[in-house]
C-alpha cells in the first residue's frame, strides 16, 4: 500500500491551493489509482472509445463515511459503475473527485482512496481522472465524493425505464433494505446492535451476464434512494404500465426486517446499492432468473411480479396475508416511529 | 420471526375470512379505535378481503392526530426559547402548527432530536446539562408508564435539567365520548392491543355495560385483527356485549399491575381537550404536584395565541369516524404526506395518511 | 401508539436486559416485567418491556384460528 506523504497528518487548506503540497497529494492518488492514463497528470484524460456512449455522474455525501460493508469512496465508485450498468453500458472510465474538509484526516483519506481503488480493480473499470478541493471547516461535512463515467452500450442494447410491456416479469437480484440499515446501524444513536451490512457491489459483472442470455430485457434499475418501491413507481410511470408484485416473493435479510419491525420502516423503502431489477419478457424470464442466480450477486434472485394491464403508472402488492393494496412512492422521510 | 410470521399466515386468513363471510350481509360499523390497527387494516389491505357490508371505522387512538393545535403552537414555541433541546418521538416533526412545524424549525436551526424512548430523551439531558432538555411526551397508556418510569428515575439521580411537555391521553374516555355523542352508530370496537396490555380488559367493562357495546382486544398482526372482526360479529349475531380478549398472549384481564402504579405514581387525571372531540373530562394526564418541576409549561410558560386552524381540514371528523378522508376537499389534491394540513396526514398512524399510502384500491 | 415487538430475553443485569429480535439486539428496561427470565420473550415498545409474551399463549391463538373451519 503506497502511504501518503504526510504533513501533520491532516489535510491543510494548503493541500486544496495548487502549491507543492496540492501537487503532493494528487502524485499520491495517482500512484494509488496505478493506471497510465492517470500517471500522465494532463489536464484532461484522452481516451479512444467506440460505440454509443454512456455518460453518468452522481455526488456521495453518506453519513457516516464509514458503514459495516463500505464505506463513502466504495459506495461511490459501485454507485456509478451500477448507474452505467443499468441501461446495459459496460463501465469503462470513472472520475473521481472530491471535496474535502480542511482537518479531514490523511489516514482517513488513504483508506477511502485505497477503497476506490480496490471497488475499481474488482469491476475492472480505471479511474483515469480526478480533482481535490479543500473547504474550511464547516464547509462540508468530512468528505464529498463526486463519480462520474462512462460506458459503451453494445449495438442492439436497448434498455430504459421506459420500456416496460405488458406481460414482463420483474426480476429482483436480492435481499432489500441491507443499505439503509447498514448505514442507520452506523449512525452515533442507534442503540440496537445488528449484523447488517452494506450490499455495495459493482453489478455490471451480472448484467453482462444477463444481456448474454438474453436481447430483449427491457427494463433495468438499481432500486437506490427511496427504495424498491421508489423504482417501480417510477418505472410503472416512466413505462405507463401497471405493476402487480407479490410481498411474499420478496426477499428480506432477517436482521433487515427485525429493525423495521422495531422502528416502523418497510423494506419496501429503503435504499440498496448492490441490487437491481430487471424487466423481461416471460419467456426469456427463466433463463435470466437462472443466469442471475448463477452470479454471485443474484444468488437470492427471484421473480417478485409482472406488468399488468390494468392501473397504469400504479404498483399494487400483494400482501402475504392475501390482501392487497397500492404500493406508493416513498414521501417524506421514513421516521422511526412509535406512534 | 418468531411470534409474528405465523400471524400472517394467508391460508388462515382465508378460513377467517370465510367464517366471517357466513355470518351474513346486514351492514355493521366496526371500529378500530387505535391508529396501529387502522395501518395494519390498510397495510395487509384487509379491508378488501372483508365482505362489503362490514364498515370499518377509524377512531381517535393516534395521539399525534389528536393533540390539538394549541399544543402544537406551544411545543413549536418552546422550540425557541434559549438553550433548549427538544426530544420528541418521529411522528411529531411535520405536525403543522398554525404558522410552522417541528421540522420547520428544525431547518432553521433548532436543535430537534428524534428519539425511539424516553430513556435517550433523559440520556440527552444527562450529557447536556448546560442546556434544558424538554421530550415531547405524547401517547396513551401503552407509553405514558415508560415516561412516568424515566420520570422516576430523572428524580431519583436528581436530573435537573430535563423536562416534559404532557399531552398524555386515555383511550376509554374517548371511546365513551363517541358513544355519547351518538353522532355514528358503532356495533362493535375493536380495542387497542397494547394499551389495554397496560390497562387489562377491565377497563371497558363499562362500555358493554353502560352502553351494550360489544368490545373485542386485538392484537396487531393481520389474523388478529381478522379474528377480531370474527368475534365481534360472533358477539353481535348472538346479541351479546362482552369484553373478549383476542390478544391473549400479552393481555391479561387486570392489565400489568407494574405499569398502572406507575402511571398513578407520576401523574394524576384531568380533563383534557382533543382535536376534533372537545375537551372529554377525566380523559388525560398532568403531572403530580411533586412531579412539577419536570413540568415543561410550568418552567417555561409558553404562551399562544388563538391557534388558527385551517377550516377546510376535516380531522376532527374523520378521528370521531363521522367522515372519510376522501370526504375532505383537501385530501390528496392539497393535502399530502409532503404537505400536510392536518395530523392526520402526517401522523404514521393518521388516518389520512393510510388512505393516502395504501388506498385508492 | 402501539408499536411493540416481541423480542427474546438474553442476559439480565438488574432492571435492564439485553433482547434478540430476529438478530437484532437492544437493550431494554425491564422494570414493568415481573420475574422476567432469559429466554423468555417480551414485548417491546420504545426501549421498555411492557409484558410478558408468553409462548403457550401465542401457541394457543394460532390453534384457535387454525380450528376455524
Amino acid at each position: 500500500m503506497v502511504k501518503f506523504k504526510e504533513n501533520g497528518k491532516k489535510i491543510l487548506l494548503a493541500h486544496g491551493s495548487g502549491g507543492r503540497l496540492t501537487h503532493e497529494l494528487i502524485k499520491d492518488f495517482v500512484k494509488r489509482f496505478q493506471n497510465p492514463i492517470l500517471a500522465k497528470l494532463d489536464d484532461s484524460a484522452v481516451l479512444k472509445v467506440e460505440g454509443r456512449l454512456a455518460f453518468t455522474t452522481d455526488s456521495y455525501v453518506v453519513d457516516p463515511i464509514y458503514f459495516p460493508g463500505g464505506d463513502i469512496g466504495k459506495l461511490a465508485v459501485n454507485g456509478t459503475i451500477n448507474d452505467l450498468s443499468m441501461v446495459g453500458a459496460r463501465p469503462l472510465y470513472l472520475s473521481a473527485s472530491a471535496i474535502i474538509e480542511e482537518g479531514f484526516p490523511i489516514g482517513d483519506l488513504e483508506r477511502i482512496v485505497d477503497s476506490m481503488e480496490r471497488a475499481a480493480r474488482l469491476a475492472k473499470v480505471e479511474i483515469v481522472a480526478g480533482d481535490t478541493k479543500v473547504v474550511e471547516k464547516g464547509g462540508v461535512d468530512k468528505i464529498f465524493i463526486n463519480t462520474s463515467g462512462i460506458g459503451v452500450v453494445e449495438s442492439g442494447v436497448d434498455i430504459s425505464s421506459g420500456n416496460g410491456r405488458v406481460g414482463d416479469r420483474i426480476i429482483l437480484s436480492g435481499t432489500i433494505g441491507d443499505h439503509g440499515i447498514a448505514i442507520l446501524s452506523a449512525r452515533e444513536r442507534f442503540d440496537f446492535q445488528t449484523e447488517v451490512k452494506s450490499d455495495s457491489q459493482p453489478l455490471n459483472g451480472i448484467v453482462l451476464e444477463i444481456l448474454k442470455v438474453s436481447k430483449k430485457i427491457h427494463v433495468l434499475r438499481d432500486p437506490t434512494r427511496g427504495g424498491l418501491a421508489t423504482a417501480l413507481n417510477e418505472i410503472a410511470q416512466q413505462s405507463g404500465v401497471g405493476i402487480e408484485i407479490e410481498e411474499e416473493k420478496i426477499p428480506v435479510k432477517e436482521g433487515v426486517r427485525g429493525v423495521c419491525e422495531m422502528l416502523g420502516f418497510d423494506p419496501l423503502y429503503i435504499a440498496n446499492e448492490g441490487k437491481l431489477v430487471a424487466f423481461v419478457p416471460e419467456k426469456d424470464s427463466m433463463k435470466v432468473l437462472n443466469a442471475m442466480r448463477k452470479n454471485r450477486c443474484g444468488k437470492n434472485a427471484q421473480i417478485i411480479g409482472s406488468v399488468v394491464k390494468g392501473h397504469k403508472g400504479k404498483v399494487v402488492v400483494r400482501t402475504g396475508v392475501g390482501g392487497e393494496r397500492i404500493l406508493d412512492m416513498l414521501s417524506g422521510e421514513q421516521l422511526p416511529r412509535i406512534c | 420471526m418468531k411470534l409474528i410470521d405465523e400471524f400472517r399466515d394467508g391460508r388462515i386468513a382465508e378460513r377467517i375470512v370465510s367464517k366471517i363471510e357466513e355470518f351474513g350481509s346486514s351492514k355493521v360499523n366496526l371500529m378500530e379505535v387505535c391508529g396501529t390497527h387502522t395501518m395494519v387494516i390498510f397495510k395487509y389491505g384487509l379491508k378488501g378481503m372483508l365482505p362489503e357490508n362490514i364498515n370499518l371505522l377509524s377512531g381517535p387512538g393516534c395521539p399525534v392526530c389528536v393533540t390539538t393545535q394549541e399544543d402544537i403552537d406551544k411545543v413549536i414555541g418552546l422550540v425557541k426559547e434559549e438553550g433548549v433541546i427538544i426530544t420528541t418521538f418521529g411522528d411529531m416533526l411535520r405536525v403543522p402548527g398554525t404558522d410552522s412545524s417541528l421540522e420547520q424549525e428544525k431547518g432553521n436551526g433548532a436543535d430537534i432530536r428524534i428519539v425511539y424512548s424516553p430513556v435517550e430523551a433523559l440520556r440527552t439531558a444527562r450529557e447536556n446539562r448546560d442546556k434544558r432538555v424538554i421530550f415531547l411526551a405524547v401517547g396513551f397508556e401503552t407509553t405514558s408508564p415508560l415516561i412516568a418510569a424515566s420520570l422516576l428515575d430523572a428524580r431519583r439521580d436528581k436530573v435537573k435539567n430535563f423536562f416534559i411537555f404532557c399531552t398524555h391521553k386515555l383511550i376509554p374516555p374517548a371511546m365513551e365520548a363517541l358513544l355519547m355523542s351518538k353522532e355514528v352508530k358503532i356495533d362493535g370496537f375493536i380495542c387497542p392491543g397494547h394499551v389495554s396490555v397496560a390497562i387489562g380488559s377491565e377497563a371497558y367493562r363499562f362500555i358493554v355495560k353502560k352502553y351494550g357495546v360489544p368490545c373485542v382486544i386485538g392484537g396487531f398482526e393481520p389474523l388478529d385483527v381478522l379474528q377480531s372482526v370474527f368475534m365481534l360479529l360472533k358477539q353481535i349475531k348472538e346479541k351479546e356485549a362482552e369484553v373478549e380478549i383476542e390478544y391473549f398472549r400479552a393481555v391479561r384481564p387486570e392489565g400489568n399491575k407494574i405499569a398502572q402504579k406507575l402511571i398513578s405514581e407520576v401523574f394524576e387525571v384531568t380533563d383534557v381537550e382533543w382535536r376534533g372531540l372537545g375537551v372529554i373530562p377525566q380523559s388525560g394526564l398532568k403531572l403530580r404536584a411533586r412531579f412539577s418541576n419536570f413540568d415543561a409549561e410550568r418552567e417555561f410558560q409558553p404562551k399562544v395565541r388563538k391557534a388558527r386552524r385551517n377550516r377546510e381540514c376535516i380531522c376532527g371528523e374523520v378521528l370521531r369516524g363521522v367522515k372519510k378522508p376522501v370526504d375532505c376537499t383537501l385530501y390528496a389534491r392539497i393535502c399530502t404526506p409532503e404537505k400536510p394540513y392536518g395530523p392526520c396526514m402526517v401522523s404514521s398512524e393518521g388516518t389520512c395518511a393510510a388512505y393516502y399510502k395504501y388506498g385508492g384500491l | 401508539m402501539c408499536l411493540a415487538i416481541p423480542a427474546k430475553i438474553i442476559k439480565i443485569e438488574g432492571n435492564l436486559a439485553q433482547v434478540d429480535m430476529a438478530g437484532v439486539k437492544r437493550e431494554a428496561d425491564i422494570r414493568m416485567v415481573k420475574d422476567a427470565k432469559v429466554g423468555e420473550y417480551v414485548l417491546i415498545h420504545a426501549g421498555f418491556a411492557i409484558e410478558k409474551m408468553v409462548k403457550k399463549d401465542a401457541e394457543e391463538t394460532l390453534k384457535l384460528f387454525r380450528e376455524m373451519e
